[in-house]
């Protein structure tokens, strides 16, 4: 639905992307990952035909953003990460100049329904009647969500959708982007890790104008286990399973955190950086004869990976102790 | 475009400027209808519609300063630029909108010309060219103040700068005498549109005036979608 290869993007002498290409098959939601100012807004204004790539192609459902820019922007809907609007036009005024925009149908019968379906998932029915300019910053979002889903495009791009709401704002949002991610072929970028996590399938880490990742946030997850660190329940004496846990080869620190059980505690290990702890620690417990109750998720969130992927060695071991 | 024309006419009638435009057309069309016709009994408008160049001149960088600029500063652009619509039918339609309220603004004099014709009879050919005039002057006016409105955020820097133009095409005229060369004067001669205007103010439709006008118009409206496409690749 969607291929990006090698794009390019220069603005004057400096370089924003250097090479980023990726494809999205239709129905995927996906996440674009990086940090503020890595590229991401300029990927999707590329993306949407706002701007133009240095080198590089842009194809939405097979048709060239540059060579055939209509037929490949109707099958696009997008939110900027600041949406604009026209302070003089109410909520109902701005769809209808959505859909002359979009070749929407003059057919009013069809046209009102099509607005009204999306008025009414998006939770705008209420206030169609308002001036956009008097609406919350959330309604006001919500307006952007209405008039990128206007025309029913194949590929929303949304960027930064939840940047600037409170709470209950962006559970609602997100809620939207994933009954979308249902009808549509959805990119979002941000740089709010919990809110990639919670809402995409995929995941593209862009970094230094390059994509340095992409999977899914479990795979990614999985991609980088914690192997040199475990929180473990052990049953036995505290002393005795410390001292034990401390002899085992690679261990460089034990704490013992609470007891959980009658006689069982938990700890955390931590081992060298780069090495893997668990067979020993397994060997080394069940020789002492102290049973091994649980073991804890040592998969990294997202944030880790991705802290660990572009090199923050500082992050990753921030993130390590926060689990 | 049509969906761009439609919503800038809308946007001019939401907002205060298109009603003071058309108010001071208005005003300033009664004013010297008053002092040429009706206070010296005569039904020759000649003299008003000399006085509408200037007028025109003026107000026109009023009507056209937020057209373009503004969806820069606001950023409305990006729905505009995002949609399955040219460059070219944007600009195009953001013009006729224009173009349309300044017909609407114009129209007084057309509206003074029936009021005479029903107490005299006024010399419509001269009537008819002194319009088509104002329409082709309006015409390429909007498209240069259009053009300059693409090339600044500011609604303000836009107006400044099309009075300067403005000024420039009055001045224009006294530069033909002051210039040495005869290269000069001709280029000078050539730009003038007030001199190109005269020959409508006394019924005389030439061709190359009217052509004049028209390339004016168009290579600022081809202009002002150029400046659109070259923000795309910056």
């Amino acid at each position: 639905m969607v291929k990006v290869e090698h794009l390019v993007k220069y603005y004057g002498e400096k370089e924003v992307l250097s090479d980023i290409s990726f494809s999205i098959r239709e129905g995927e939601v996906v996440g674009l990952l990086g940090l503020n100012g890595v590229g991401k807004s300029t990927t999707m204004n590329i993306l949407t035909g706002y701007l133009s790539a240095t080198s590089g192609s842009v194809k939405i459902d097979g048709h060239d953003i540059l060579a055939d820019a209509n037929a490949a922007k109707r099958n696009i809907g997008y939110l900027p990460e600041l949406f604009a609007f026209y302070p003089e036009m109410r909520v109902n005024e701005y769809l209808e100049f959505c859909c002359d925009l979009k070749g929407v149908t003059k057919n009013k019968k069809e046209r009102g329904e099509h607005l009204d379906a999306i008025c009414q998932r998006v939770g705008l029915s209420h206030v169609r009647g308002r001036m956009i300019r008097n609406l919350s910053k959330g309604y006001k979002q919500r307006v952007g969500f209405a008039q990128a889903l206007v025309g029913s495009p194949k590929v929303l791009v949304l960027d930064e959708p939840t940047v600037g709401l409170d709470p209950s704002q962006i559970i609602e949002i997100r809620e939207l982007i994933r009954s979308a991610g249902k009808s549509s072929t959805v990119i979002v970028s941000s740089h709010i890790l919990s809110e990639i996590q919670a809402i995409c399938d995929r995941v593209i880490v862009i970094h230094g104008g390059k994509v340095i990742a992409d999977d899914t946030p479990e795979s990614l997850s999985r991609m980088i286990l914690a192997t040199h660190r475990m929180v473990v329940r052990i049953l036995g004496e505290s002393e005795k399973v410390t001292e034990v846990l401390k002899a085992t080869p690679g261990v460089l620190k034990v704490t013992c955190l609470s007891e959980k059980e009658p006689g069982a505690y938990d700890y955390r290990i931590d081992g060298e950086p780069n090495t893997d702890i668990r067979a020993d620690v397994f060997r080394c417990l069940a020789k002492a004869d102290l049973p091994l109750l649980c073991t804890y998720n040592n998969e990294l969130s997202l944030e880790d990976v991705f802290l660990h992927l572009i090199g923050d060695t500082h992050g990753e071991q921030k993130g390590g102790e926060e689990k | 475009m049509t969906a761009v024309f439609k919503r800038e006419v809308r946007a001019y009638f939401q907002s205060p400027l298109g009603y003071v435009f058309i108010a001071v057309m208005y005003f300033f069309t009664a004013y010297y209808f008053f002092t040429y016709n009706l206070y010296n009994n005569t039904t020759d408008m000649s003299a008003l519609f000399n006085q509408l160049f200037s007028v025109v001149l003026f107000l026109v960088p009023i009507l056209t300063m937020r057209l373009m600029s503004e969806d820069k500063r606001a950023r409305t652009d990006q729905l505009l630029l995002t949609a399955p619509v040219s460059r070219i039918g944007i600009v195009l339609g953001k013009y006729f909108s224009a173009l349309c309220v300044y017909l609407v603004a114009i129209s007084a004099s057309l509206l003074m010309a029936v009021v005479l014709s029903v107490y005299g009879t006024p010399d419509w050919p001269v009537i008819i060219g002194n319009i088509i005039g104002l329409i082709l002057l309006g015409a390429a006016l909007i498209a240069i103040c259009m053009f300059l409105s693409s090339i600044t955020e500011s609604q303000v820097i836009a107006a400044v700068s099309g009075f300067a133009v403005s000024l420039f095409l009055v001045l224009v005229d006294a530069l033909i005498y002051v210039v040495t060369g005869e290269l000069f004067q001709k280029i000078f001669s050539y730009m003038s549109f007030n001199g190109r205007y005269n020959g409508f103010t006394i019924g005389i439709i030439d061709f190359s005036n009217v052509l004049f006008f028209l390339s004016i118009a168009a290579m600022f409206v081809l202009l002002t979608a150029a400046v659109l496409e070259k923000r795309r690749w910056s």
